[in-house]
């Protein structure tokens, strides 16, 4: 069904000059969208054109209409050679598809070029006109929301969480065709990013059409990856959670939904007082496998103890019938949607879901990390003879370059069906039915490809996942035998029939049901976790040495690396965490990198100390040679200093557990008893590494022996990590454990760093120790650019790391910065409750009034029109700040203002009596202009701006403030190319200025569309190469987030309380949010 | 283990001032990291050198890329490409057009041409500033005047405008332009003892009263060329400067006139020379005549009718300053 699309080209400025012989432009612009292009006259001379076009109307099906992009083509006009391409804007016009997102895109989008970057800005109006299409059979998917938020978007509830939806499309890389020698390399960059709009565009209809299918009506947590994978092609996927969402109409009704999680966890209805009836057990920190064969995935081995006889009683008490029933509920629900049209059911055997918060009573227990790798070789393509031969695909579009890889999607779906198969039988042998905190991730390098993937095996509870359960998130049946604070520690799997051995103890919360010694999980902690003290990031950091090979001789090499790899990352890990007096990994996302001569394991988590699980125990050193005197006394030593460093991490982190009396613990030294294996199931997991002891066999896991100088290091290494600097926190998860209140000023920053290993000499330690000062370093770069924003915490704080050449690192990191009030850290949890549920009462006048804050310069989509009371009341009763707050409705604060600076002239004239008649007569000139002018002169020339604030964060919400709409998914993808490498500052200048304009686009589209901020943004692409001799250049960069509409808790609750506080409303909020 | 690329971008671009300030200064970055180092922010952060350096290097890279949008600054504040807190806006302005005294008493009343500019390095031994910062201050001088010379209406007003400075700042250049403009020597000996600001006050007296625009506000130039004729009836004045006689002469007559009227009579008499000049700076050709308390001015040999009206200059005798401003013109 068709619908229409209708542009406007309005204006530009700031264009560059074309025409170096008049220093002007002759600027013209072409709007194309599918096949059709309209052009707009040529302004001449003029680097600020007024084009105000006509209405370009484009009448095109709903399926183009998600798939392409409109393009937008700022042109020089040439008399006589061909007109220059200033740059372009590719505007996604997906979110005005959904009914409740954006109505309008309209604003000022740079324009940019692939090898200049920005030049200048357009402004454009976009609209769609679509008729409703009730055909059963169409291709296109309007209509369903998509969201990168890994929870429940604020401001919706879900009714059914359907589970996992993934896609991928395949084409081949422009860059990499014959075409591509005789062409420019902008043109080839211009392909590319085309190309990568269209198969997103693809990509998100195609999973749109399988949520349809669910009768969903939207995807949460939706992750969509690029593969360069060079010759062989171009990879785009996606995954994502399927679910009905709700809106919250009525802001009475709010509930947990709008508040930053701080707030959402005190209120949600599931907060009972700890506990009560329950049952336990124990899950190791770690499922892994790790295995290759060459194009073939290394057999999918299942382990040996599946989850056998459910209510066997091994599971203890009145836990145990009751644990079964909600595992046969589970695998019922999940089962009876893969039972629906079967096309889909082969997706939908995978219990998959890309959340990592959930609705209150979602999550029943949490098994632990379930991982699994595969190396596989890229494969040559297809022989370009085919072209032309094949015919009417769907796919047409994007076969620009003549290809035809039809093979090509099934191949790289099979990879990843066996990877998720795989996935799937581990957390079956941790007793669960479902994995959360889903993600999936590549690396590349040359033909040889890493596949990895990994979530948290989990036990849910089946009444989100059936259809017709209305009741959402209020009813709790279910939960109420369940402790809130520790039932998901519980262990899901059977005591006896332990998948791996573990050491199991009563929980220290409810002590009725067993729990694990330690918890690791790809999941944000729970919101009602009892946590003790603050959390810290933990890393563990390792690189490989590996021989330069070829095709399957370089693949066999990486994949016996890998187990050791494997191996190594989590035991530094887990004694990382001991040392931090700590219990518990949250949002633990390991990435394991391949270049030409190396591996690198890169592994970040947040730990915490959970108070449901046992205090941990220490980590005691062993000497080899245990008659030497001296050593034994440097042992001791050595000891010693870790001793103490535990202690002032308990300290520092303020983790003081009530002491429990029956149970041995506390002591830094542990108890033989007490001391945990890990990663056993390393060894059940694949045939290739059974003849590995990967376990620790009969070693303990937290004695360390020093027997040569690499252990020693390692020691060392351990202890050289330095915390963060007073005042300063952070964390990989969304919030920080035990930090509640936020102040509403954040710093969203990208970190980009890249060290040259000097070649000679390398060995795995020299590496390990460059790629550790290079991790650290960063952090205390970090640390320092943001000092003026102590206290404060950096939040989702993700590394990425690859290895873009032979002795290249590259790592990048995203995080946000947000400051905290470290006063009221000391308000008691139950003011809080109290403050939030006032707050609840008084949202509903709140969520009028906000607009007022909005208003001050006229914002073109806005929601509601300013309600005219309000604006009385609020410049009545706030008196003056409140009335210049919103200066363009107000006319007497207009007035005010003109007194005022009448005054100023008077003083003038004063002092110049004889100018005073000029002077006047210039105030008569310029008054007209405005208010912009006025500030001018008044000594704070720069209050004029005209740029609205654009907030991003990496996390799902805005501290202090509500999120009042989503207007739909941002996905971007830009490649910026540079042959004068030297004249733009080298590569730091250049990859500088990129991302630099990178934000900038984000933010303009999201200005565009009426939003103020992008949330759950993330960068999940960024391919920097170089080449320095040749003075060369080029960087890949895709980004992802959520447009929404934000207004500030601060101004909402200033007006509705009417409280003369408001003179304290700092300026800059009133600026920040008008656009 | 060598740094190849180490780059920090926020969605709010940071700005330290400090760093700034030694950028502005001309600092290279290694300068500037010593002189961090020695202000003691190692101890008080507990960073290291080579964390310093980074961050050096990083702000020295972002003002780098803002130098271009500082050079119009109404730029700075459309561009979407930073994003910046207005009062960053306004301290990225300001400082960055704010210049040294002893650097614009230098060039001041110069041609801004490139052989000015060949000279800087000898400024920069002489007063101390690094040549970096004598450049971007000339720069700026050059930038304002050829931005504002050809524009219609007052200056201030177009420096403000179109550089978004403070109005104090506006004020300077406008005095800066002017002297460029009217290339008024102030490099002579006797004029040496005098401020900036004293040279700043003589020409915000001129622009008001002896320029173009103070004649038709509707001209180009207005206030940058001053009055043709009025300039031919200034050199009568010149007499007063140059024949002591008849500066005598006058200064009795005015005395004589003005004796018993005013109330700082005494002050008068004794910094007579000083305050004829500042009355002289105050009169403006074709001035509607106002009351006159020395109507014997007029009546003084060498002058024609014309020079009639008189200033309160009476409130003007306490500034003590432009004794020798009539240098300027001789």
């Amino acid at each position: 069904m068709p619908g229409k699309l209708k542009v406007k080209i309005v204006a530009g400025r700031h264009l560059p000059v074309m025409d170096r012989a008049s220093d002007l432009t002759d600027a013209f612009v072409e709007v194309k969208f599918g096949n059709t292009t309209f052009k707009t006259d040529v302004y001449p001379k003029s680097l600020n054109p007024q084009w105000n076009s006509e209405w370009f109307k484009f009448e095109v099906d709903d399926e183009d209409l998600q798939d392409e992009p409109l393009q937008i083509t700022v042109l020089d006009h040439d008399t006589y050679s061909a007109n220059d391409a200033i740059g372009k804007v590719y505007i996604d016009i997906d979110p005005l598809l959904y009914s409740e997102a954006a109505t309008v895109i309209s604003g000022w989008f740079p324009i940019y070029d692939t090898i200049h970057g920005i030049r200048g800005e357009i402004n454009v109006v976009v609209k769609v006109d679509l008729f409703n299409d009730l055909n059963r059979f169409r291709q296109s998917s309007c209509g369903v929301k998509f969201f990168c938020t890994t929870s429940i978007p604020k401001c919706y509830r879900a009714v059914i969480i359907h589970g996992f939806v993934e896609e991928l499309v395949v084409n081949e890389d422009p860059e990499y065709q014959w075409i591509d020698r005789i062409r420019t390399p902008r043109a080839s960059n211009e392909a590319r990013q085309r190309l990568i709009s269209l198969m997103s565009g693809e990509l998100q209809r195609k999973i749109g059409l399988k949520v349809l299918e669910m009768r969903g009506n939207a995807v949460v947590g939706y992750l969509q990856c690029f593969d360069l994978e060079g010759e062989s092609g171009l990879v785009v996927r996606a995954i994502g959670t399927a679910c009905t969402l709700d809106k919250l109409s009525s802001p009475a009704a709010f509930l947990p939904a709008c508040n930053s999680p701080s707030k959402e966890m005190k209120e949600s209805p599931l907060v009972h007082p700890p506990s009560h009836g329950c049952r336990s057990t124990h899950n190791s920190p770690i499922h892994t496998a790790t295995g290759s064969r060459l194009t073939q995935n290394f057999s999918v081995s299942v382990p040996t103890l599946i989850y056998t006889g459910m209510g066997s009683g091994s599971a203890g008490k009145e836990g145990g019938p009751f644990k079964a029933l909600l595992r046969q509920q589970t695998q019922s629900a999940l089962e009876q949607r893969g039972g629906s049209p079967h096309r889909f059911c082969r997706r939908r055997e995978f219990p998959f879901f890309t959340l990592t918060a959930f609705p209150p009573g979602f999550l029943v227990h949490v098994g632990g990390v379930v991982s699994a790798r595969s190396v596989k070789l890229l494969d040559r393509i297809h022989n370009p003879a085919f072209v032309g031969i094949m015919g009417n695909t769907r796919s047409y579009k994007l076969l620009d370059w003549n290809s035809f890889n039809s093979d090509e999607p099934e191949t790289r779906d099979a990879w990843w069906a066996e990877i998720r198969q795989e996935i799937k039988s581990h957390a079956k042998a941790l007793g669960c039915h479902a994995v959360v905190g889903y993600s999936e991730s590549t690396s590349i390098c040359e033909e040889v490809c890493i596949l990895s993937a990994s979530g948290t095996a989990a036990v849910l509870n089946p009444r989100f996942l059936q259809d017709g359960t209305v009741e959402g998130c209020l009813e709790q049946r279910l939960e109420e035998n369940l402790p809130a604070g520790c039932g998901f520690c519980h262990i899901p799997y059977d005591e006896l029939n332990m998948p791996f051995p573990a050491h199991l103890t009563y929980c220290y919360n409810c002590r009725k049901q067993k729990v694990p010694d330690v918890l690791f999980t790809t999941i944000d902690l729970p919101t009602d976790a009892t946590v003790i003290g603050k959390g810290c990031l933990i890393q563990a950091r390792l690189c490989r040495l590996k021989k330069k090979a070829q095709a399957e001789a370089n693949a066999t090499a990486i994949s016996n690396l890998l187990p050791f790899m494997e191996y190594e990352v989590h035991t530094q890990l887990m004694n990382k965490l001991k040392l931090k007096g700590m219990n518990a990994l949250f949002g633990l996302r390991i990435q394991i990198t391949v270049g030409e001569n190396m591996l690198m394991g890169l592994a970040s988590a947040t730990g915490v100390y959970l108070a449901a699980l046992p205090t941990p125990g220490g980590i005691q050193i062993a000497g080899k040679t245990p008659n030497d005197g001296s050593y034994e006394q440097h042992i001791s030593h050595m000891q010693k200093k870790i001793n103490d460093t535990i202690a002032k991490n308990k300290e520092l982190y303020e983790i003081n557990p009530p002491e429990i009396s029956e149970e041995i613990i506390g002591s830094p030294i542990p108890e033989p008893r007490q001391r945990s294996r890990l990663l056993r199931s390393q060894s059940e997991s694949s045939d290739e590494v059974t003849e590995l002891d990967l376990s620790h066999g009969k070693k303990d896991a937290f004695v360390l022996e020093i027997d040569d100088t690499d252990a020693m290091e390692d020691v060392h290494s351990l202890l050289t990590d330095v915390p963060p600097p007073s005042g300063f926190y952070s964390c990989n998860t969304e919030i920080m454990p035990g930090i509640n209140n936020w102040t509403s000023e954040i710093q969203m920053f990208t970190s980009v760093r890249v060290i040259r290993l000097s070649s000679l000499n390398l060995t795995n330690h020299a590496l390990n120790k460059n790629f550790n000062d290079l991790c650290e370093n960063l952090l205390k770069s970090l640390y320092f650019k943001l000092r003026s924003m102590i206290p404060c915490c950096l939040c989702h704080v993700n590394f990425t790391v690859s290895l873009p050449e032979d002795e290249l690192i590259q790592v990048t990191v995203t995080a946000v910065a947000i400051t905290f009030d470290k006063n009221q850290a000391l308000q008691t949890t139950k003011a809080h409750v109290e403050k939030s549920l006032q707050r609840a009462s008084t949202d509903n006048e709140e969520l009028l009034q906000f607009p007022l804050e909005l208003c001050s310069d006229s914002l073109p989509s806005h929601p509601f029109p300013p309600a005219k009371e309000h604006l009385e009341s609020a410049s009545s009763n706030s008196g003056i700040p409140a009335a210049q707050r919103a200066t363009s409705v107000d006319y007497s604060s207009f007035a005010d203002r003109c007194s005022s600076w009448i005054e100023l002239i008077k003083l003038k004239a004063q002092t110049i009596r004889r100018g005073s008649i000029k002077t006047t007569v210039t105030v008569e000139k310029t008054s007209p202009m405005g208010e912009g002018n006025f500030r001018n002169r008044s000594a704070a020339p720069c209050a004029n701006s005209t740029v609205g604030v654009v907030k991003m964060t990496p996390l799902s919400f805005i501290p202090g403030a509500k999120i009042t709409k989503y207007l739909g998914i941002i996905n971007m993808f830009f490649i910026r190319e540079t042959t004068s490498l030297r004249e733009e500052g080298g590569v730091s200048g250049f990859l500088h200025a990129f991302i630099a304009e990178v934000f900038a686009m984000v933010r303009a589209h999201v200005a565009a569309l009426g939003g103020n901020a992008v949330v759950s943004y993330i960068m999940k692409q960024c391919v920097f190469m170089e080449n320095p001799n040749k003075n060369q250049a080029q960087c890949l960069i895709n980004v992802s987030g959520d447009a929404v509409v934000f207004a500030r808790e601060s101004e909402l609750e200033v007006v509705s309380t009417q409280q003369p506080a408001a003179n304290c409303q700092p300026a800059c909020t009133g600026g920040e949010v008008t656009t | 283990m060598t740094s190849e690329l180490d780059i920090f971008v926020g969605n709010t671009t940071l700005i330290d001032e400090d760093v700034y300030r030694l950028w502005l200064d001309g600092y290279s970055v290694g300068d500037a990291v010593a002189l961090r180092v020695r202000s003691g922010i190692l101890e008080q952060t507990g960073a290291t050198a080579a964390v310093l350096q980074s961050d050096t290097m990083d702000h020295y890279r972002t003002f780098h890329m803002l130098e271009r949008l500082l050079h119009a600054p109404p730029k700075l504040l459309h561009q979407l490409i930073y994003q910046i807190p207005p009062s960053r806006q306004a301290l990225l302005i300001e400082r960055y057009y704010a210049f040294d005294e002893a650097f614009v008493r230098e060039v001041l009343g110069k041609k801004l041409s490139k052989g000015t500019k060949k000279d800087l390095d000898d400024i920069s031994t002489k007063t101390g500033i690094t040549l970096k910062s004598c450049r971007r201050q000339f720069d700026n001088f050059k930038r304002v005047f050829k931005v504002v010379e050809e524009m219609r209406g007052s200056l201030v007003d177009n420096v403000q405008q179109h550089f978004l400075l403070s109005d104090r700042l506006a004020r300077d250049y406008a005095a800066i332009v002017f002297f460029a403009n009217n290339r008024f020597e102030t490099g002579k000996k006797k004029l040496q003892y005098l401020s900036f600001g004293d040279f700043a006050f003589c020409a915000e007296l001129m622009i008001q009263n002896w320029t173009l625009g103070a004649v038709d506000s509707q001209v180009d130039d207005m206030d940058m060329d001053l009055d043709k004729e009025f300039l031919q009836d200034l050199k009568e004045l010149k007499v007063l400067v140059a024949d002591k006689d008849l500066l005598d002469l006058h200064k009795s007559l005015v005395c004589t006139a003005l004796r018993g009227k005013l109330g700082v009579f005494s002050e008068m008499e004794a910094n007579f020379k000083v305050c004829g000049l500042i009355q002289l700076l105050s009169l403006g050709p074709l001035q509607p005549p106002v009351h006159c308390p020395t109507g014997q001015l007029c009546s003084c040999p060498g002058l024609t009718s014309r020079w009639r009206c008189c200033p309160p200059f009476a409130r003007l005798t306490g500034g003590s300053l432009l004794l020798n401003t009539g240098e300027l013109f001789n």
